[in-house]
């Protein structure tokens, strides 16, 4: 059964500041490369595993007792080519690690926030659910997962699609995430850890930034 | 001067260690209803006496921000807007880090700040902020709204510190009664205050920036 923690990680009525972020959704949308339901699924799957695969093998290897946390955020920053995603992963860490002070006080958040005062998220999530005892697999599939979710969310606002079609685009990548989750939590040091590039969100997530400055982008990232 | 929220160079303002939390008001209504107007008429008027700073959440992020730096209301590095993702109203009730956030730059920025206002983006009847972000709220409601919308009552009319009707100038052009605006409004609020204004005839608002002033007090006498 899974923890507590990592549902409440993953439920998007958690107050950790997800609901501004969409994952290059937004970018995506204003370039006309996603329109409805039948182009968004090919996007998830894409961003699930390059970007959800990385961000699983980081809050897993997180979720260890004693994790090397200042390697970890080094180790992520080297996977996280545009600046635009280490801030968008680091704001949402920071949001994330509010919500988390109030619910899972713990030293473990001491040494996290040591490293870095706004981890990435990730690497918050992976201590939330390592300290709650749950194990990395569950940090992994909680990561996972959110990097999906958000973004399909973020579908449902701009789009007006349908939001049983959408879930069921997100349900659907099921076997897909059981895999990324088998691969992110292979045991390696971090060095070794899994970096799948994603150049097309990495130059999005840089335009977005860009084009918020003349249009209007609804969310951060 | 950028307000663009999501600029990834460091804030270039040296941080000044917080002399004690701002007072937080909330200004929140349906779009339209002149929460913004209010905010500079605050701005205008409070920027004298108060330490003030203001987050917008405008759903087009810096419209308002750009309002208040193109009246001259407020130094441009006083204004900061967050982006609510399509939610304008998760952004100040259900998950309000977004702001928190912007508040702290802020009080980070300038250390001594009396008082920050944070405006909603424009909304429906049911938005209302939590009591996590802010100490007291405003609701703004307009005559040009239709004078039914304070019998309608929700949470933003029946329980907010303070009602704002607000443009009564307008109400003989549009047919709004204004008598039965403020009784439905006395009805539905009990004794809480409600305050018809109209900024074409009173720029300043006063009313409403004596009472921010009475609320700093207060808020400042609980600490």
């Amino acid at each position: 059964m899974p923890s507590l923690a990592a549902l409440t990680l993953a439920d998007a009525r958690f107050p950790g500041g997800g609901h501004v972020h969409s994952g290059g959704l937004e970018e995506a949308v204003a370039r006309g490369l996603v329109t409805g339901t039948a182009d968004l699924a090919p996007f998830l799957l894409g961003r699930l595993r390059t970007a959800g695969l990385t961000a699983a093998a980081f809050a897993a290897a997180a979720a260890v007792p004693d994790a090397p946390f200042g390697l970890l955020d080094a180790e992520l920053d080297a996977r996280t080519p545009a600046v635009a995603q280490r801030e968008a992963s680091r704001a949402q860490g920071r949001a994330a690690l509010r919500a988390a002070r109030v619910a899972w006080p713990s030293p473990v958040l001491d040494v996290l926030v040591a490293v870095h005062p706004r981890p990435h998220h990730p690497l918050l999530v992976g201590a939330v659910v390592g300290l709650s005892g749950g194990p990395p697999a569950e940090a992994a599939h909680c990561a996972a997962y959110l990097s999906v979710s958000g973004p399909a969310s973020a579908a449902v606002r701009l789009l007006g699609l349908d939001p049983f079609a959408v879930n069921a685009a997100v349900v659907a990548l099921g076997p897909v995430l059981d895999a990324v989750v088998a691969e992110a939590t292979v045991p390696r040091r971090p060095e070794r850890l899994p970096a799948p590039g994603a150049p097309v969100l990495d130059l999005m997530a840089q335009a977005h930034v860009h084009h918020h400055r003349e249009q209007v982008r609804l969310f951060v990232s | 001067m950028s307000f663009d929220p999501t600029e990834s160079e460091p804030d270039l303002h040296v941080p000044v260690e917080p002399r004690g939390r701002a007072v937080r008001i909330g200004i929140g209504g349906p779009v339209g209803s002149g929460k913004t107007a209010l905010v500079a008429a605050l701005a205008r008027a409070l920027g004298e006496r108060l330490r003030l700073a203001v987050v917008t959440n405008d759903i087009y992020t810096t419209e308002d921000a750009d309002f208040l730096r193109r009246s001259a209301v407020l130094a441009p590095e006083r204004v900061e807007a967050v982006q609510t993702g399509c939610c304008p109203h998760t952004a100040i009730r259900d998950d309000i880090t977004a702001n928190l956030d912007a508040i702290e730059l802020l009080e980070e920025r300038f250390g001594d700040l009396d008082l920050v206002l944070v405006e909603s983006g424009g909304d429906n009847l049911t938005a209302v902020f939590s009591r996590g972000l802010v100490d007291r709220q405003i609701f703004v409601v307009d005559v040009a709204g239709g004078d039914k919308v304070p019998r309608k009552g929700g949470p933003g009319v029946t329980t907010a510190d303070l009602l704002v009707i607000n443009k009564i100038d307008l109400a003989p052009l549009v047919g709004a009664d204004l008598d039965v605006m403020t009784a439905d409004a006395h009805r539905m609020r009990g004794e809480l205050p409600v305050i018809a204004q109209s900024l074409v005839a009173d720029p300043a608002a006063t009313a409403v920036a004596e009472w921010v002033l009475a609320q700093v007090a207060a808020v400042r006498a609980l600490v």
